[in-house]
């Protein structure tokens, strides 16, 4: 199995020299705005200070997508319940999932109210919390 | 807006800084417009090309540490791994599609029969659950590096030949195959411990329906159970479990009709459908037609015995998403199994009379469901 690199550096250097010269022009504007404020023009400033944030928002933005690409791999362990269930009575015990166990199973433990035999009923992963599905 | 930012500063040093800049950025915009666009569309599936390279070397991993733990293999199982996950079936031609059927059935169990002996190599001391579950995560893990290498081959593609239309195809594509992909990778935990899986719905609905009823095998890896069921006889078919399995349900379906000599009322088959966005998971839904995915050999079958016998063939499906059906079965799954025998019990009721003969077919990998 060959591998062939996709897994270098994260931020490419023309990324870098992209965000450094906005970062430039944003400084830039924003120096102008505080002088031209002083010299007393305030639309003109307004408008110096508008350039410098859409700058910075440019600059955050490619920064915030660059660090969320890089970090965002986490794949979830879910919890696995199985439940145990006396045919009999209907006692039901609810623990996780061990290997071996499948829906049923004929288990090796007795129901602890009336002593008959239990199966596995169920396996199933529990809900996310998240919400995120539907 | 231009003019005006162009005014800006008035006349000194900033003021042509800004200009400058300004011109060089609509210069390049014209120029290089194409080019950073394709750069950032390349940086989109550079990176989930890395999240798909992570999740193929996981999936290796995971078989090679599953095959070593459950297997106890005296040796090293790496090198059998690397040759299975770079294994290839090639299908049959379609020029002349007379009997294509039976031809990829033919490279199909082919397929099959070499998967599980590559497996039985890997792990000698496993059992046949064991084995069939192995195999299963062995497929999910050939799926991610298929998945990987193809998403590789047309990035690379792309970039050495500047083409902004492949480009352009493989990033509009990659948030489902992202989809896809990450649906095999949690497949592998449930494949490696033996878990049922969403897609196991139909086989559970069967196995529910089969329980402490003898049953006997009717084609390979396949089991039928003649349960009676409101006043009626019903042939339940599930594939055999609890290993990670399939069978062939058209088979046994084939063979069931031709036993009893086309005499059965109506057969109503039972497997997990992709449900659309918005859609709950668990609805079930029923409807006409044969409901076995896959690559189509089991569905013709039963599709020619009905046409020839003409009996009706009713699906009862269960609805949930692709990252479902192959991941642990979720709970809302696994409750949707006594709705849909159900809405079984309602059909028999409304379409057959009492001492008809009805098939119920449980389609679906049965890892996890006994029966």
């Amino acid at each position: 199995m060959s591998e062939e690199g996709s897994s270098k550096g994260r931020i490419s250097i023309i990324l870098f020299v992209i965000i450094l010269v906005a970062l430039g022009l944003s400084l830039v504007a924003f120096y102008q705005a505080v002088i031209v404020y002083g010299s007393g023009d305030p639309s003109l400033g307004t408008w110096f200070l508008l350039i410098g944030f859409m700058g910075i928002a440019l600059l955050t933005y490619m920064l915030l997508q660059t660090r969320r690409r890089t970090f965002k791999l986490p794949i979830q362990a879910q919890r696995v319940a199985t439940t145990i269930l006396c045919q009999k009575c209907g006692f039901k015990n609810i623990r996780d999932f061990e290997r071996g166990d499948y829906v049923f199973k004929d288990v090796t433990e007795e129901c602890p109210k009336c002593n008959e035999k239990m199966a596995i009923a169920s396996i199933y992963r529990e809900a996310e919390k998240k919400g995120k599905k539907d | 807006m231009i003019p005006m930012v162009s005014q800006l500063g008035g006349e000194g040093p900033i003021a042509w800084i800004l200009q400058i800049a300004w011109i060089v950025m609509i210069v390049a915009t014209f120029i290089y417009g194409q080019r950073i666009q394709m750069m950032l569309m390349l940086r989109d599936v550079e990176s989930s090309l890395f999240r798909l390279k992570l999740m193929r070397n996981k999936g290796r991993k995971t078989a090679i540490s599953t095959i070593k733990e459950v297997g106890k293999p005296e040796e090293d199982p790496t090198d059998r791994v690397d040759r299975f996950l770079e294994y290839i079936a090639i299908g049959p031609v379609a020029l002349d599609p007379a009997g294509i059927i039976w031809r990829l059935e033919h490279v199909l169990d082919v397929r099959e029969v070499r998967f599980k002996e590559s497996v039985k190599a890997m792990v000698p001391k496993a059992d046949k659950t064991q084995i069939n579950n192995m195999e299963n995560m062995l497929e999910a893990a050939l799926a991610l590096n298929i998945i990987y290498k193809v998403i590789r081959h047309f990035y690379v593609l792309g970039k050495k030949t500047k083409s902004l239309y492949i480009i352009m195809q493989l990033q509009m594509l990659l948030p489902l195959i992202m989809r896809e992909a990450e649906a095999f990778s949690n497949a592998l935990r449930a494949f490696t411990q033996g878990q049922p899986i969403g897609d196991g719905i139909g086989a559970l609905v069967a196995a529910k329906l089969m329980r402490g009823h003898r049953k006997k095998k009717v084609a390979k890896d396949t089991l039928m159970a003649k349960v009676p069921i409101e006043g009626r006889t019903a042939y339940v078919i599930k594939a055999t479990g609890p290993g990670g399995n399939v069978g062939k349900p058209g088979e046994a379906i084939k063979q069931i009709i031709k036993e009893n000599k086309g005499k059965i009322t109506t057969a109503i088959l039972i497997d997990a459908g992709l449900k659309l966005e918005g859609e709950k998971a668990g609805e079930v839904a029923e409807g006409v037609g044969v409901a076995i995915g896959g690559p189509g050999v089991e569905k013709y079958k039963v599709e020619e015995s009905a046409l020839k016998y003409k009996i009706p063939v009713n699906a009862v499906i269960i609805k949930e998403d692709i990252g479902d059906a192959v991941s642990v079965m979720r709970k809302e799954i696994f409750e949707a199994a006594d709705a849909a025998i159900e809405r079984i019990k309602r059909l028999l009721l409304e379409r057959t009379k009492k001492g008809d003969s009805v098939i119920i077919a449980g389609i679906g990998n049965t890892i996890g469901i006994g029966q």
